[in-house]
Order: C-alpha cells, then structure tokens, then sequence
C-alpha cells in the first residue's frame, strides 16, 4: 500500500480504486447502523425494567410498561421499599446464593468425577452408559418432571432443599462438556502419575484437575447462570415461602393476589445484577459456556 | 483396600458410579413407576389397576389435542425463527467490513437476554404487552396508526408475543452457535470460491452453507427439543397455566396440570408417557441419523 502510493498512479486507475472504496465504506456504516438498531431493539426489554423501577407499581401492573414516561412521576419509593420491606425478598435472595454455590460445587465435582470415567478408561458398558448421558442431556427435563415429582413427595422430601440440588449432580451436559475435555489431556500424564505410585482417584484430583481449570471456569459460570434461573424444579419441589429460591418469589408477586407489586419490578431487575457482573468479568467464558453443548468439528 | 485404589480395572467403574446411582435413583426408578401408574387409577394413594382407560380417554380428551397443535406450531415457527435469523447476523459479524467494537457491542446487546430467568423475562413481557394504550407494543401498533391491541387475549397476537420472546431470548446464543461453525470453515474455501468468480451471495450459498451443516443440525435438535418442551414461557406471560380458549397451553402445561395441579396422577402419568415416548423417538432417530451410535462405539 505504501509502495504503491510513492510512486505516481496511472490517470485512470484512482477513479477506478475510488468507486469500490466508497461503496465499501458505505457498507460498513450500512452494517453498522442496522447492527446497532438491532442492538438497540435487543435491549429495550431491559431498559424497560430499568425504567421501570422508578415508576409506581400499581400504575405498571394496570398499563404495561413502556419507555414513555412522566419524568416529574419518578421516584425512589420502591428502591426505599425494597430495603426496607418486611418481606421475604432478600431471604430469597440470599436462598438463592446459597443453593447455587453449594449446587454449582457440587455439579463441578461429581460430574467431572463421571466425565473423567468416561474419557480415560476402557471397560465394559462405557458405550452404553455414555449415550445413556447423551439421551439424558437432550431429553428436556420438562417431559421428565412428572416421575421425579412423584418419587419426591413419595420419600418425604417435598420442600427439602436436598431434593432441589441432589438429582442434578451428575449433570449430562457439563459431563459431555468435562468429557470432551479429559479426551485432549495426553495420556503420559496418567501414566507418568501411575510409575510415581499415585492412585488412580490421586492422579485425577492432583494431577488432572489442576490442567482443566478453564474448563472449570466455563462449567462453573454455566452452571451458575442455570441454577440463578432455575425456576420449574424449585417451584415443584418448595411449598414453604420462607424456602423459596428469587424466581419462585419473583413469579408469586406477579400473581392476581399479589399485593406487593411495588416490588416486582425492583425485585426482578436486582435479580439480574449476580448474573451481569458475572458477564461483564467473564464474557468469553460465558459464550464457550453457553455454546459447551455444540459438537466442534 | 490398597490394591483397590490402584486397580485400572475398577477405577472406571467408581468414577461413572454417580451418575449410574442418579440414574437409577432419579431416573429409571422413577419413570417405571410412572409407566406403572398409567395403567392405573390413583386415588388417596389407592391405585387399581384399570387397563388402558388412561390413554384411551387421553385419546378423546380435546384439550390435549389442542396443546399438542400448539407445541407443535409453535416448535415450527421457532425453527423458522431461530434457525435463519441467527445464522445471517452471524454472516454479518463475520464479514471483513465494520467497527469490531459495534459488532463486539452487538454480540453482548444480543447475548444478554439469554442471561434473564424465564421468570424476569416472562415479566417484562407480559407488561410490554398489556391491553392499554400506553403499554409499550401498543404504543409500537399506534406509532403505524393501528389502536391498541388485545395482545395476549387473541389466539394468534398472543402466539406472536411468545414468538417474540423466544427470539429475543434465543436469537444471540444461536448466533454464537454460528459463528463458531462459520469461523470454523477453512479460509482457503472462500479464497478457491472467489477465484472461480463467485460474488459475497455466491460465496455464502456455496461455501458457508455447506460448511455449517454440522451447526444448522445441532441448532434445529435443540430448537426442536426446546420448541416441544416449552412450558415456563406461557406460564409467566399468562400469569399462571391458564389462557383464553387454551391458546397458550402446551403439552407440557397439559401435563403440569393433569399431574401437579389437578393431582390426577395415573391419567397424568399415562399423557407423561406418550410425551417420553415422543422425544426418545425424535432422540433416537436423531442420533443413529447423525451416526452417534457408530462414532460412540468407534472410540
């Protein structure tokens, strides 16, 4: 390029290069404008909450929500009841913080415990047992609730957090994610582990987990957001409203009898707050997260 | 006990150990018990045993029918959607043309919904589309001069308002889906096509294309489980599993309230089955079509 532009161009040429240069920038602000309208459009369901905590809850459950609004009609009221609320919302809250650490641990350990079993021995059954997880992962749980349900308030464990966190240990697809993993972690390490008298549980905890870290991190924000959001389950199984995790709570509110829409609109928005620092930090690892089910190659 | 830590033999069968006991406890168990009740009626914890009148009266009930078109519809619709869309905004990005820091805005504005529970979502836009006036999709229809729209009393402006949040929940994961499969392709490829002569479309239709087959499956198998199994969706912006002439219902709101809200466990049990036997149909056809089986049974 720089060659090119000492040395005097032929006569005819510019006005040739000209015309695609422009047009060439004419797409690039085309696509730029339709990408941020898009963008913009995207984001008015969010906005729209935000807006919406300032503004008289009552009013928002008779009109709807919109983007039009009365500045003089703005007011903090619901931030001030939100935290001054005798109610449930933070005990929600901090419910909810509590199962997903624990069901976000938890899911870590065992499932990459399974994948590893998966990715590093033969024996016999292993086909079998793995298109066992690939049915469970893409069956939706929704056509499987029923059974579950059932078998829960059969042994007594209706409203029991144990039986919220429990049956999703053994996670299908963050064993598929752990597996695909394992599958590139070479061989040597294993063996190398095995001459220096490591036991086989040894070898996976120090020497293997420490080399999947990123794949840790991806899983673990994954897991997070799920578990944050997970609302049919928990509703299912939690009767008490002092147990019940932010969606169930949040879902209660929007209901005919609710009596306490001043919160609704602040209670949903900071319930998204956990999950968009969590973003904001770790944007790549929530995209390799997120698109984990995708078979590469 | 020491040779047991150290056996290669036994190792595999401890570290799967887990998800055989989730299996067996939370899943097998479970749903043969379920099998068993469909064949029965359950009343106070007294079951009898009563032949195939479950099913045959699951056969005559209209109402299933009704969720069943519906899932169906909307399953379809949502792959019309989620498949197409998402995969011509991922072409987008991927173009050489552009800020990268509009595109990188782009992607997160278009990611973020998927960060939202079902329940925040379902919120917002059962407030976007109230029936007055000065709900924000009416106030979209009166911008084009058309009045205020009954939006989730209708049978087709409420199918649309789930559509909608669908698209604006799902639209950015699948493009992610997208553009991994579009980078994946080999540039080589598009540098061949263009020396043969072929044009930006060309070059899409001939290169691009083909090279996301693999990612065009996975998008429409999720979508197709998702679409079938979507419940929480009408749930929330229904405010509950009720909806005018059934028009948001769906078969797994159909189960959810045989089962759950109306207790009747055996005939719920019964509509549980067909619905089981449903998707581990689509599943396994799906898998021995893309050839898991094989390539499982390679390793």
């Amino acid at each position: 390029m720089t060659l090119q532009r000492t040395t005097p161009p032929p006569v005819s040429e510019p006005t040739l290069d000209a015309r695609p240069r422009t047009t060439r920038r004419a797409a690039a602000r085309a696509q730029g404008v339709l990408l941020l309208v898009i963008a913009m459009i995207a984001l008015v369901p969010l906005a729209a909450i935000f807006v919406g905590t300032f503004q008289d809850g009552n009013e928002i459950i008779r009109n709807g929500i919109s983007l039009s609004v009365d500045v003089s009609e703005l007011s903090l009221d619901n931030y001030v009841m939100l935290f001054t609320d005798s109610g449930l919302y933070f005990q929600w809250f901090a419910n909810s913080l509590v199962i997903t650490v624990v069901q976000v641990a938890g899911t870590l350990l065992i499932s990459s415990f399974v994948a590893y079993g998966f990715a590093m021995y033969e024996f016999r059954g292993k086909n079998l047992g793995f298109i066992l997880v690939l049915i469970l992962m893409t069956v939706p749980f929704e056509m499987l609730m029923l059974p579950l349900y059932v078998q829960v308030n059969n042994v007594g464990a209706a409203d029991q957090y144990w039986a919220v966190v429990v049956p999703f240990l053994a996670q299908a697809v963050t064993i598929f994610f752990f597996r695909q993993y394992f599958l590139g972690v070479p061989k040597e390490i294993l063996e190398a582990g095995r001459v220096d008298g490591v036991t086989e549980f040894g070898i996976f905890f120090k020497l293997v987990v420490p080399i999947a870290k990123p794949a840790f991190a991806a899983m673990a924000i994954l897991n997070s957001m799920l578990i944050w959001n997970n609302f049919l389950w928990p509703l299912l199984v939690l009767r008490s409203p002092e147990k019940f995790v932010l969606p169930i709570g949040l879902n209660t509110l929007l209901t005919p009898y609710g009596n306490n829409y001043e919160l609704l609109i602040v209670g949903s928005f900071f319930s998204l707050i956990p999950i968009l620092l969590l973003f904001l930090a770790f944007q790549r690892f929530f995209i390799d997260g997120m698109t984990a089910g995708a078979v590469k190659g | 006990m020491k040779s047991v830590l150290y056996s290669q033999r036994l190792a595999p069968y401890f570290f799967i150990l887990p998800f055989l006991l989730t299996l067996l406890v939370f899943w097998l168990v479970p749903v043969g018990r379920s099998v068993v009740m469909s064949f029965q009626e359950v009343l106070y914890g007294q079951s009898t045993f009563i032949g195939l009148d479950n099913y045959e009266r699951l056969w005559r009930d209209q109402v299933f029918w009704t969720a069943l078109a519906n899932s169906i519809r909307y399953m379809v619709l949502t792959l019309l959607l989620l498949v197409p869309i998402p995969m011509v905004l991922a072409a987008i990005i991927n173009s050489r043309i552009g800020s990268s820091r509009i595109k990188g805005f782009f992607k997160a504005s278009l990611f973020v919904p998927a960060l939202t529970s079902v329940v925040v979502a379902g919120i917002v836009f059962r407030l976007m589309f109230s029936e007055t006036e000065s709900g924000l999709m009416n106030q979209v229809v009166a911008f084009f001069g058309f009045g205020p729209v009954r939006w989730l009393r209708e049978d087709l402006t409420g199918l649309f308002a789930l559509l909608l949040l669908a698209l604006w929940r799902w639209a950015g994961v699948n493009t992610m889906y997208f553009l991994a499969g579009i980078q994946a392709i080999p540039n080589d490829y598009y540098e061949a096509a263009s020396l043969d002569g072929a044009g930006k479309v060309q070059q899409f239709l001939h290169v691009t294309l083909p090279g996301l087959k693999p990612t065009i499956v996975y998008v429409t198998t999720i979508s197709v489980y998702g679409g079938l199994a979507m419940f929480l969706e009408s749930f929330m912006l229904y405010a509950g599993n009720n909806s005018p002439n059934n028009q948001g219902l769906t078969i797994v709101g159909y189960l959810y309230r045989k089962g759950i809200q109306e207790n009747d466990l055996g005939f719920a049990s019964a509509v549980g089955v067909v619905l089981l036997v449903l998707v581990l149909a689509i599943n396994l056809t799906q898998l021995t079509a893309t050839g898991t089986f094989k390539k499982e049974s390679a390793r």
